[in-house]
């Protein structure tokens, strides 16, 4: 069974520099390799516009509603500056002309008031139309992104999960996943209605009166410089206040959840010190960006200000001179009012643009990796027949470690009704042995093969139905103990849980609980202890019936007596199955067909329990060690 | 955590599900039911209180920013109807003097303008940050003294949300309610002028409003709830989502992808189609304003015209109306939104007033000394003298306990679970106060001392080792600030952590992850050795990890407790067989009495409950069945 190790295709890539080590280390490596984030960030920008083009009619329709809603915006000024000159107008000629002239007037009155309700109404209703549009394009947007990222997630292997922060994934769920959604409204939308309101109005009233209409239109690229650096500042600021504040988010975090030890040491003062400082950090740039942010807001009011003051001189000194009438003044002047917010708005539009370039380019980096370990193409259904699970030759190293082989030259065969025993200390690679069997990791020497086939030819699915691994941490979900159960299969009966839950000792306390088996667990509900906590992984997997199990140190917090009746329990299980016990407590794994015992990753000594005990090796020292007590019990 | 892990209220505890419930009140977010709540208010004002003058300052700088907001109107309405008439009846040189005039007065509207707009914003804003800072403070300097089995029983969670979510509602309140000062000021200036401009137009003109606020209060409900359950909607899919993306080694191992990614879709629809209807309902306001400013318009132009017609009123006065009724709608619409502003500010208050209520049981005498100036370092004897305590009223945990450990001496305490161990670890650091009797460190009453210098005599080694972000070396000094480099390898040395440090990537300079993650629990329960030891404090209590360490690292604790307590008085709250052993007399606690005491040996020899739980071979006496406890109880009596 132990054959020389074979030279490893992973010592030879080592040298080869890191894009061939990672191919060959199968990690989960990223598509696009651009460099820059600017570079990133344009092609995500990109990419989010392509992917809001394919909403093909309400993209579109959007769009048209902006501009027909700016066409009638721009509109109401026109119609109110003539009913202005209606007034103003007659006001001379016609008391003059007498009744026929009035009654003229009044009527064409009534038909302005007319025109400017029905263009509100049109305009109000455009709004509507764009705005809906948008949000419900982005909140599709939202929607797919979400499940593709939440898919991806799903299938990313061990070592990506290992080398990423699931805080940093759940950030990118949250917030960039929102910050592409909102692209569309804050950035393309806005875009539109602003080049539609500046273009389209100074196309309409410099054609009447140039000097007029540019004077209106003077305080435009003031406020888009100042809304431009007033960003790029804020951004700035923003990013420095973020990191602050994770720092204080952090100290308080810790000071609460560690508040035993601040309190053991009496270190009130020393925390509260900290706090201080880091609270006084976080003041400073939010301070400062207030101070930029309306320093700004104040100084593009006062700038819109200043061009309407103008106007009012200009246009004055013009209708002073009989050039133009008071209503053309009104007109222009109503113009402005309704240049006032989007503009303003500028900032909004160049964030909602940098927002986006750079969340889309986070959710990409995410939804572009290819899973390393995936079905080959055409892979079969594992053929499951006496459970015969081989390590041949088999070793591997972690992503990130490629120097550090985790274990090496690994070779056992253990089948159905068989249990093997692996020991060693922390670190000796028992558990990267256990995360090889179901595929969390690829081998990157030697194979694993399950009767006969490599688990690399089989299908995830097929395999990972066949092979169980109950783990030392069990995680648990938010929700009942039932489901937690039945985890793996969630459409199983009551009374396969029951059964389940019984063989792993567990039965009896659930029952125990208020609302039995309906009771929630986890953040809200009941706390488990470590021993409930692993009793109830064995029970997920029981539940299952895999033909290969391994239990990786999941009695370590379970007492002695417990774990005896919960291994008489599964003995009849066990008939059928092949069986992996990894533990320090070697009662637990004394009465298995081999052992093996691990040190760096290498086995250093293997075969029965009587064997080893009389090989007096190492085996026989950790006997000794741990009999100690047991000794001492029979003696007294 | 494990059950023992703190002192959890009576034991034994009912059940964990009694025994988890938080004391602060559930923090959903039940806007509906808060009103304003004058307590509330009250209080929140006494953290205004400093910065009365700023304040005060910013509602003026408010208020002048407001009143040049109506004057642009009445500027452009003295141009039309006053400066151009002019040129007809006195020529356009006079007319062109008094526009200028008029000009003239629109840059100095606008110099106030600028610098009440600026001064405005920059003092309200920068008040609000610093009272969320002050409210803060309040709270986090409150939680440093609070008793701990408040602490226990509180998720970490539920107070950050108070640190930061509620805090930060009271800002925007405290922003937000004084720009509304500005909206009414602005409401109500508008209001005023368009009716002394002219009654009859301006009363007309106004019959849109209460249209408006009719149709907002019908609406408001309405959109209310859709806002509510959108958001919900969007806390569901975030916490499926985070909840996946923590728990996906378990996902993948029970292969259960497909049928998580099917429960996924069904909440991101929800969410999709929450949110899809909220937008509905929000932008269905959008046309009804336009409408009634479109109705506004016109009642101004027929109105208004046909008066100018009969000569009764100026044009300007038409032209001024139409600029008002534009800004018209504004003020409403934040006035409205600041009323669930408001809502929300007092449930958040009433959440954090809450905290800073939660009451401090342990307070210094006045006046009270150090203890090293009553009894010196080297006298740090521990003696409980008939001691009582519990921490509901009623329900003693500890019965009349009394025992005494001399400098020099370990002694082990053991117990079935809710015996009373960890409480006595308690009592000793004064985290409680005796109901009876005395708790005395070298002959003084614990409570005759400042709680700082009892702090400062004793070290503790907790259960489950604690370590903060940052380095090797900031986390064994901890707040040993005088602790040099030296100090720190000489203690790492003695608990045999130096060897495994060294070889880290930057020795004792490494930063640990969160929480330690890169070391092993073996490891990390060395670091939390060492720095008690760089705390050098004359008592050494160690409150033993239950998580079952594996045998090669229980051998480098074993060592590194002897080196730890050489010359210490030193108390173990055992949880394992193992270091029971190595003590030099053991104390077995039972449901708050001491039921044995003596060697191990004797102990063994006597047949009580001791030699019931040793028989067992329980890997940790936190997993004692209750039979056996049952029957030494039976046994007992």
């Amino acid at each position: 069974m132990n054959s020389p190790p074979a030279p490893s295709p992973a010592a030879t890539a080592s040298a080869a520099g890191p894009a061939a080590r990672s191919a060959i280390h199968g990690t989960d490596t990223l598509v696009p390799s651009l460099d820059g984030d600017y570079q990133r960030g344009v092609s995500a920008l990109w990419r989010v516009l392509r992917m809001a083009l394919r909403y093909r009619v309400r993209f579109p329709a959007a769009v048209l509603a902006v501009i027909a809603a700016g066409v009638f915006q721009l509109l109401i000024p026109r119609f109110l500056g003539q009913a202005i000159d209606q007034a103003a107008g007659l006001l001379s000629g016609a008391q003059a002309a007498g009744g026929t002239a009035v009654a003229a007037a009044q009527a064409a009155l009534v038909t302005s008031a007319l025109l400017v309700l029905g263009i509100a109404v049109m305009r109000g209703l455009f709004t509507l139309a764009h705005n809906y549009l948008a949000e419900s394009i982005g909140q599709s947007f939202g929607y797919e992104l979400r499940l593709a990222f939440f898919e991806k997630l799903q299938r990313l292997s061990f070592s990506y999960h290992d080398r990423i922060h699931s805080g940093d994934l759940i950030t990118r769920g949250m917030l960039d996943i929102e910050g592409v959604r909102r692209f569309i409204e804050t950035g393309i939308m806005r875009l539109f209605q602003l080049a539609v309101l500046v273009g389209l109005g100074a196309w309409l009233y410099m054609g009447q009166d140039p000097v007029l209409g540019l004077l209106c239109l003077s305080f435009v690229p003031f406020a888009v410089w100042r809304g431009t650096v007033f960003r790029l500042r804020v951004r700035a600021l923003w990013r420095e206040f973020q990191e602050r504040m994770s720092v204080l988010t952090r100290i308080m975090e810790e000071n609460l959840a560690g508040i035993r030890v601040v309190r053991a040491f009496s270190a009130q003062q020393h925390e509260l010190d900290k706090f201080d400082e880091w609270q006084r950090r976080t003041l400073e740039p939010a301070v400062e960006s207030v101070r930029v942010r309306y320093l700004n807001t104040s100084m593009m009011t006062c700038a819109y200000f200043v061009a309407m003051a103008l106007v009012l001189w200009y246009g004055g000194l013009r209708v002073i001179h009989g050039d133009i009438t008071v209503g053309e003044l009104t007109q222009f002047l109503v113009f402005m009012t309704v240049l006032q917010m989007p503009v303003r708005q500028v900032g909004l539009v160049i964030n909602g643009f940098a927002r986006a370039s750079v969340s889309g380019a986070r959710m990409f980096e995410i939804l572009d990796i290819e899973p390393a370990i995936r079905d080959r193409p055409g892979a079969a259904s594992l053929a499951i027949g006496n459970a015969e699970l081989t390590f041949d030759n088999v070793s591997f190293s972690y992503a990130g470690f490629p120097g550090e082989r985790a274990v090496e030259g690994i070779s056992f065969t253990v089948r159905a009704g068989q249990t093997l025993g692996i020991v060693g200390p922390p670190g000796s690679g028992k558990s990267t042995i256990a995360h090889l069997i179901p595929r969390f990791y690829d081998v990157t020497g030697g194979r694993v093969a399950i009767d006969g086939q490599d688990i690399r030819d089989v299908t995830l699915d097929s395999l990972r139905a066949q092979v169980g691994v109950v783990q030392q941490d069990t995680f648990l979900f938010k929700t009942e103990v039932r489901e937690n159960v039945a985890y793996g299969d969630p459409t199983a009966e009551d009374d396969r849980v029951v059964d389940a839950a019984d063989t792993a000792q567990l039965h009896d306390y659930v029952a125990g609980l208020p609302e039995g088996y309906d009771t929630l667990v986890g953040e809200r509900g009941v706390s488990l202890s470590g021993g409930q906590r692993q009793r109830l992984s064995i029970a997920r997997s029981v539940l299952l019936t895999p033909r290969i199990v391994v239990f990786d140190d999941s009695t370590a917090a379970i007492d002695a007596g417990t774990e005896l009746r919960i291994r008489d329990a599964l003995k009849e299980l066990n008939r059928t199955r092949a069986t992996i016990i990894i533990s320090h407590r070697l009662s637990s794994l004394m009465h298995a067909d081999e052992i093996l015992f691990l040190e760096a990753g290498r086995i250093v000594e293997r075969g029965s329990h009587a064997a080893l005990l009389a090989q007096g090796g190492r085996y026989r020292r950790l006997f000794d060690l741990q009999m100690g007590a047991a000794r001492e019990n029979a003696l007294a | 955590m494990p059950d023992s892990a703190a002192p959890s209220g009576p034991a034994p505890a009912p059940s964990g599900a009694q025994r988890r419930r938080s004391p602060l009140g559930h923090s959903g977010e039940e806007i509906f039911g808060a009103v304003v709540d004058p307590r509330v208010l009250r209080r929140f004002v006494a953290f205004l209180a400093p910065y009365r003058w700023i304040i005060v300052a910013s509602v003026v700088a408010v208020l002048a920013f407001t009143l040049t907001q109506i004057a642009v109107p009445l500027i452009i309405r003295y141009v039309i109807d006053t400066a151009l008439p002019a040129g007809a009846a006195a020529g356009s040189r006079e007319a062109e003097r008094l526009l200028g005039f008029a000009v003239g007065g629109f840059f100095a509207v606008v110099a106030v303008n600028f610098i009440s707009n600026y001064c405005q914003q920059v003092w309200v804003a920068t008040t609000a940050e610093r009272v969320l800072l002050d409210l803060r403070r309040a709270m986090y300097s409150h939680l440093q003294r609070v008793s701990l089995s408040f602490m226990d029983r509180t998720q970490v969670g539920q107070l950050m949300s108070r640190l930061q979510g509620d805090v930060g509602s009271l800002q925007e309140f405290l922003e937000s309610s004084i720009f509304a000062v500005g909206d009414l000021v602005l409401l109500a200036g508008i209001i005023v002028v368009l009716l002394a401009l002219d009654l009859e137009l301006g009363l007309l003109t106004l019959s849109v409003v209460p249209i408006l606020v009719l149709v907002r209060a019908i609406w408001l409900p309405a959109a209310k709830r859709a806002f509510i359950r959108a958001r919900e909607t969007s806390s569901i899919v975030n916490s499926a989502l985070a909840e996946n993306i923590n728990g996906v080694r378990t996902v993948q191992e029970m292969t259960r992808e497909d049928f998580n990614f099917a429960a996924f879709r069904e909440k991101a629809a929800e969410n999709y189609r929450a949110h899809v209807k909220a937008t509905r309902l929000a932008q269905v306001m959008v046309p009804t304003v336009d409408t009634l400013t479109g109705a506004a318009m016109a009642i101004v132009i027929v109105v208004g015209g046909n008066r100018v017609l009969d000569g009764s009123i100026a044009i300007g006065i038409v032209v001024a109306f139409l600029f008002y009724v534009q800004r018209f709608f504004d003020p409403i619409r934040s006035l409205t939104m600041q009323y669930s502003v408001m809502q929300q500010a007092m449930a958040s208050g009433q959440r954090i007033f809450e905290v800073l209520d939660v009451p401090v049981d342990v307070r210094d005498k006045p006046g009270a000394p150090d203890l090293a100036r009553l009894a010196p370092a080297i006298d740090s004897t521990v003696e409980f003298r008939n001691v009582t305590f519990g921490y509901v009223p009623g329900l003693p945990i500890l019965k009349n306990v009394s025992f005494r450990v001399d400098p020099g001496e370990t002694v082990a305490l053991v117990g079935p679970t809710g015996s009373g161990k960890t409480s006595t670890m308690a009592l000793l650091h004064r985290f409680y106060d005796v109901w009876e009797g005395q708790v005395l460190i070298g002959g003084v009453d614990v409570r005759d001392v400042t709680q700082d210098s009892l702090g400062r005599r004793i070290a503790m080694v907790l259960q489950e080792p604690f370590l903060f972000t940052g380095s090797v070396y900031e986390n064994i000094r901890y707040c040993a600030q005088g602790a040099g480099r030296e100090q720190v390898e000489r203690a790492a040395r003695a608990v045999g952590a130096h060897d495994f440090i060294a070889r880290l990537p930057r020795g004792y300079d490494t930063v640990l992850g969160q929480r330690g993650v890169n070391l092993s629990i073996g490891q990390r329960q060395l670091l939390s050795f060492a720095r008690a030891i760089v705390a050098d404090a004359g008592i050494l209590v160690l409150d033993e990890a239950t998580a079952s360490v594996d045998s090669f690292t229980e051998r480098a604790i074993q060592s590194a407790l002897e080196k730890t307590l050489a010359g210490r008085t030193g108390l173990i709250i055992a949880h394992r067989l193992a270091t029971v052993r190595n003590a030099d007399r053991i104390i077995v606690l039972q449901d708050g009495r001491i039921v044995e005491q003596g060697t191990h040996e004797a102990l063994l020899a006597r047949g009580g409950l001791y030699h019931r739980l040793h028989a067992m071979n329980v890997a940790s006496f936190d997993d004692v069945p209750a039979e056996v406890s049952a029957v030494a109880a039976d046994q007992r009596t």
